[in-house]
């Protein structure tokens, strides 16, 4: 194992996140801030309890969800994306490094950067709503899960964008619906019957639903399919991953 | 002692179907310096990428110190640099960090000592807290060859480094080329400016079309294929070469004063005593007599319009 690059690449990479130290801070507290006064205070008032949980609590996995995924998949996309739109990745593909390195690498940092996202988020939400967590090492066994192989997604979509337009169509088009339709701000059952099923086929519904119940006991989905389906996601880009090593897609010709 | 790098019978087609590379073999030896001499798409930017690890190869194979370059990629990899043809540099990062960066990628701990002398060798010291898009093009290029040797590589390749630059830095240049080479690195550069190759290399290559068209010791090379040229000027002005003179395919010029003898060096007979002989007898006063050999350039145009 080449640790010296390893070591580098995740630093490098936290570097640009602490040059950039009041937008990776500002940016999630601000929106949070935002959330907890629009849905939390106007909407949320007029919703009592959602599955015996007061609104404001109960919007809370969901805003820590929507931001874990967004910033996972633009961190790491940006990651491999740029170095590889500024000819800077020669580099790194000239190094005596693996691919698996690489990825540790980059997908580490991008990772850890959501995963330092998320606890601020859970901070700020604290001055809002009294949290309990109920299942502690669920809840940070599903944050790490979910950082790790949304930022191993990222960085799929890194690597196959070829300009960036390409890099902001999937996030834009595909994720953000998939998270605000995957039940962020309400319960399932609270959907007409038809969209309840509908809603399954949604992954990150799963997501959200397991997240949730590792806060407070309840959930739209059993626990256990919740952490199957993170877990087939995972592999599902892992594999993606694997195959793009071994033929080198988008870095080597 | 064995070669550095050996290549045999690499190709590389790519995946639009062209051959950028067909069948190349090519010894290179330690310590050398090794021009290698092409038009645009000649395909010395695939080789030196194969090799660097750039572009997956379609056959053959390519061994660097007795280690493949694919199976033994981590013992190849960390003995060469390579300094690209493009600037391609991050905007935000600072020299001194993205040299640091190199070193750390090739797997060498980090060595402050060794990135100040290799900063302040290549004129980049002040530099060293500036970020790299302050730089001016020259400055960008002394940059990435500090990144090349950042983790002090036993091979450098640089893949048209004087492309842009100008007198001052080319000069610059070759001076830490030669520094280099004393130091006992191998290095491998590809230029269009021959002028270059005929001043610094050992060896010339020259490339086209995939196909290394030929690989000389630079002397032998020129010695070779030095054709030399006589000029003979006169002071008569003649309309027509005497028949006299019509054995020796003389080129006249157009004011008639100056008479064209081609010959090559390298002949046991070159026909030099016998003209100037007959010139006399032709009763032809000579005025100077001027010679010149066929630079690396004529060469090079030559072989590459003989394979065109």
């Amino acid at each position: 194992m080449n640790y010296q690059a390893i070591k580098v690449i995740y630093f490098n990479e936290m570097k640009r996140a602490w040059n950039t130290l009041l937008q990776t801070i500002a940016s999630p507290v601000l929106s949070t801030c935002l959330y907890f006064v629009v849905f939390g205070g106007a909407i949320g008032g007029r919703i009592e309890e959602v599955d015996g949980v007061p609104y404001g609590s109960f919007i809370v996995p969901g805003l820590i969800m929507l931001s874990l995924l967004t910033q996972s998949i633009s961190n790491a996309s940006f990651g491999i994306f740029f170095p590889k739109f500024t000819g800077t990745i020669y580099e790194v593909m000239s190094a005596p490094i693996s691919f698996f390195e690489i990825i540790i690498g980059y997908v580490g940092a991008a990772a850890s950067k959501s995963l330092i996202i998320g606890a601020i988020i859970l901070c700020t939400a604290g001055f809002f709503v009294d949290l309990e967590i109920q299942h502690p090492v669920w809840m940070v066994t599903f944050l790490i899960l979910t950082c790790i192989s949304f930022s191993l997604f990222g960085f799929i979509i890194g690597l196959w964008a070829t300009n960036f337009e390409k890099l902001q169509l999937i996030p834009l088009l595909v994720i953000t619906p998939l998270v605000f339709l995957g039940g962020s701000f309400y319960s399932v059952s609270m959907l007409p019957p038809v969209w309840q099923s509908i809603t399954l086929f949604n992954p990150v519904l799963y997501l959200i639903s397991g997240f949730r119940w590792s806060f407070f006991g309840v959930s739209d989905v059993p626990v256990v399919t919740s952490i199957i389906m993170i877990c087939v996601f995972l592999a599902l880009c892992l594999s993606v991953v694997w195959w793009m090593f071994k033929t080198g897609y988008r870095l080597k010709q | 002692m064995p070669a550095i790098i050996s290549i045999v019978d690499l190709c590389k087609t790519y995946d639009t179907g062209f051959q950028a590379l067909k069948s190349v073999n090519l010894t290179i030896e330690r310590g050398e310096i090794l021009a290698l001499l092409g038009p645009n798409g000649a395909g010395k930017t695939t080789l030196i990428s194969t090799i660097c690890g750039l572009v997956t190869p379609t056959s053959g194979t390519v061994t660097v110190d007795g280690n493949d370059i694919i199976k033994d990629y981590r013992l190849t990899r960390k003995d060469i640099g390579l300094v690209p043809q493009e600037l391609s540099l991050g905007a935000f990062d600072k020299v001194w960090d993205t040299v640091q960066f190199s070193r750390g990628l090739f797997g060498k701990s980090p060595n402050p000592a060794y990135i100040e002398q290799l900063l302040k060798d290549l004129s980049l010291w002040d530099k060293k807290d500036n970020e790299l898009m302050t730089l001016s093009g020259g400055m960008k290029r002394r940059v990435l060859i500090a990144k090349a040797l950042s983790h002090e590589p036993k091979i450098l390749f640089l893949d048209e480094p004087t492309a842009g630059v100008d007198v001052e830095l080319r000069k610059d240049m070759w001076k830490i080329v030669n520094k280099l080479s004393d130091s006992g690195v191998t290095i491998i550069l590809t230029t269009h400016y021959i002028e270059e190759a005929e001043e610094i290399a050992d060896r010339v290559g020259v490339i086209a079309k995939g196909e290394v068209l030929l690989l000389e010791d630079k002397h032998t090379l020129m010695n070779k294929m030095g054709e030399k040229k006589m000029r003979i000027e006169i002071r008569e002005n003649l309309n027509a070469i005497p028949d006299s003179l019509v054995e020796f395919d003389l080129l006249l010029d157009e004011e008639g004063s100056a008479l064209t003898y081609m010959y090559d060096t390298n002949a046991e007979y070159t026909g030099i005593t016998t003209l100037l002989k007959a010139v006399n007898t032709a009763g032809l006063t000579l005025r100077d007599i001027k010679t010149t050999q066929s630079s690396l350039e004529d060469i090079f145009v030559k072989l590459v319009e003989d394979d065109v």
